[in-house]
């Protein structure tokens, strides 16, 4: 057989044309003649090399004409789908940590009892002082701040001084008039009107922060000596129930106010003050308490928020002992307070008609 | 209908594509290409390289894997993800550095690979010098031998058609010139071999 012949037959039986006894016949040929069974495994490699060169360029190829149909990647979208996925992943660890972290703020500060302080540090005890122009001074306030756009370094420092009205009245026909600690302290000036609208500028004599009082004396030239004071200083403790009541300017007309003396001692037990229970608001401070004769038993001081009518009074006991402290060379002459009432006979309308005379305004700047 | 088809598609299995590869199933690059391109072109672009050079990397490293299924007993033993991102960047770091590029590659050549892809590329190397005689030997042999013996040992045509194809007086006379060819196919790629 020649060597051409074989390789064809060998092709056949590669290609498996040759079937049974063909085949068998093959193979029984190339295991009789073992140079032609090299031939064929020889050749087979190499067809087979040949099969796989073929079908790698033509995997190449598909390869390579793939690549053409593919577009640059679209990172953006790939990327954002990560990031939300990312963030919905750790979107509930997020929030129990949230969680955490707050409960053991509010434990932690609960714990070493911050709120306790909070609360003893913020008083509910309400100064009774009125701050009358707060629309106006926010007003100027905010022009200011527009005008000092451009020089801002120049009026900063420069603050609107707090304006407020609260109420004061004479102690005696010369002008000493009292009224509340609270109310002057930190004055630039202080005016005093009455109740006819004539204001008179006055001056501190004598304050007392511990009593939250302060003794005025007018000393404007325009001021006259008034008539005689109509009520008295009622020294002794009043009783509890005793029927009192109020002028005062809470606004800038006079508001009469009315109740009864509720407990002989003030705010978180202070002895210096009455807890009574008239209806007072702020302009009410260093107004007078009467009784129904007439007697001045205190002076209105103070309210506690959130309770209702309660409202603290300072004791006339505690003045009188205020204005026998007042060292005598800030005094002009002594201060000789009435002992002739004139108001015990008349009627709760008759007497306030008298009183409005006595009681002031006190405006302070 | 097509949207739910190309869901489908992108979702294909590794063993899939494996099995695609070694029957040659030119279909699955369609599916590679979806499955496994993106990553790793955002890989080479963001490292100095264009979206070409990315395809060209990407075309080897699957190169890579075609011929490690279809020579060698292919276990997978990793993602197929993680196989071509990591021959990708091997390729692509060689490429680099072949360029001089070295000094601005610090973020993806400071990793340590994940796999060991060196002795695979290697392997491929060899295959690829291999086949690349065949090609070279067959370039060689011109027309119409090189029609001849596709035709005959690819395409399995039969005789009678190769006969008639190439206008061969008869089936013996289309033999002899397959077996001349056939022949002259073999001293071109043995005596090339032998030169290198």
């Amino acid at each position: 057989m020649q060597r051409h012949q074989f390789i064809e037959w060998a092709d056949q039986y590669l290609r498996g044309d040759l079937t049974g006894v063909d085949a068998q016949a093959f193979e029984d040929y190339c295991k009789a003649n073992p140079e032609y069974a090299e031939i064929f495994s020889t050749h087979q490699d190499f067809i087979n090399t040949l099969k796989e060169a073929e079908a790698r360029n033509s995997f190449k190829a598909a390869l390579a004409e793939e690549a053409t149909k593919v577009e640059a990647p679209t990172h953006k979208g790939d990327f954002g789908a990560k990031v939300i996925s990312f963030w919905s992943r750790l979107q509930i660890n997020t929030g129990v940590a949230a969680a955490v972290a707050l409960i053991s703020v509010f434990t932690t500060l609960w714990l070493t009892g911050y709120f306790t302080d909070v609360k003893k540090a913020t008083s509910d005890y309400s100064a009774l002082r009125r701050e009358m122009n707060s629309v106006k001074r926010n007003v100027t306030a905010q022009n200011k701040v527009i005008q000092n756009i451009n020089n801002s370094d120049k009026s900063n420092k420069e603050t609107t001084p707090t304006h407020f009205g609260a109420t004061g009245f004479l102690l005696t026909k010369d002008g000493y008039v009292v009224t509340n600690y609270h109310v002057v302290n930190g004055a630039d000036s202080i005016h005093l009107q009455n109740n006819k609208g004539r204001a008179f500028r006055a001056e501190i004599i004598h304050s007392d922060a511990e009593k939250d009082l302060a003794i005025l004396r007018i000393v404007d030239s325009s001021f006259r000596n008034t008539k005689a004071i109509p009520y008295t200083f009622k020294k002794q403790l009043t009783d509890v129930g005793e029927d009192i009541y109020t002028i005062g300017f809470p606004r800038d007309e006079a508001v009469y106010g009315q109740g009864y003396l509720s407990s002989n001692t003030g705010y978180a037990g202070d002895t210096i003050a009455y807890q009574i229970s008239i209806p007072v608001n702020p302009g009410n401070s260093g107004g007078p308490v009467l009784d129904a004769q007439g007697n001045v038993v205190g002076i209105i001081s103070g309210k506690q928020k959130g309770i209702d009518g309660a409202a603290f009074a300072i004791k006339t006991k505690e003045l009188v002992e205020t204005l026998n402290r007042i060292p005598q060379e800030s005094l002009k002459g002594n201060i000789v307070l009435n002992n002739k009432n004139s108001l015990n006979k008349l009627s709760r309308t008759e007497q306030i008609k008298k009183l409005q005379d006595f009681i002031y305004i006190v405006k302070v700047y | 209908m097509s949207k739910i088809k190309n869901i489908s598609s992108i979702e294909v299995s590794d063993t899939e594509i494996i099995a695609g590869i070694a029957v040659g199933d030119n279909r699955i690059i369609n599916k590679i290409y979806k499955s496994f391109f993106p990553s790793i072109a955002h890989m080479i672009v963001s490292n100095n390289g264009s979206n070409d050079e990315a395809k060209d990397v990407f075309q080897e490293a699957v190169m890579v894997l075609y011929d490690k299924i279809t020579q060698q007993q292919f276990e997978l033993n990793s993602k197929l993800s993680t196989f071509l991102y990591a021959v990708s960047r091997r390729l692509w770091l060689k490429q680099l550095s072949r360029k001089g590029h070295t000094l601005n590659t610090t973020d993806i050549s400071d990793f340590e690979d994940i796999l060991h892809v060196e002795e695979d590329i290697q392997e491929h190397q060899e295959i690829e010098n291999q086949f690349e005689q065949m090609n070279e030997a067959m370039y060689q042999l011109g027309e119409p031998c090189q029609t001849l013996l596709k035709d005959f040992y690819i395409k399995n045509l039969s005789m009678q058609e190769i006969t008639e194809k190439f206008g061969y007086t008869n089936s013996d006379n289309a033999k002899t010139q397959k077996y001349k060819c056939l022949q002259r196919l073999k001293k071109i790629f043995f005596t090339n071999k032998i030169k290198e």
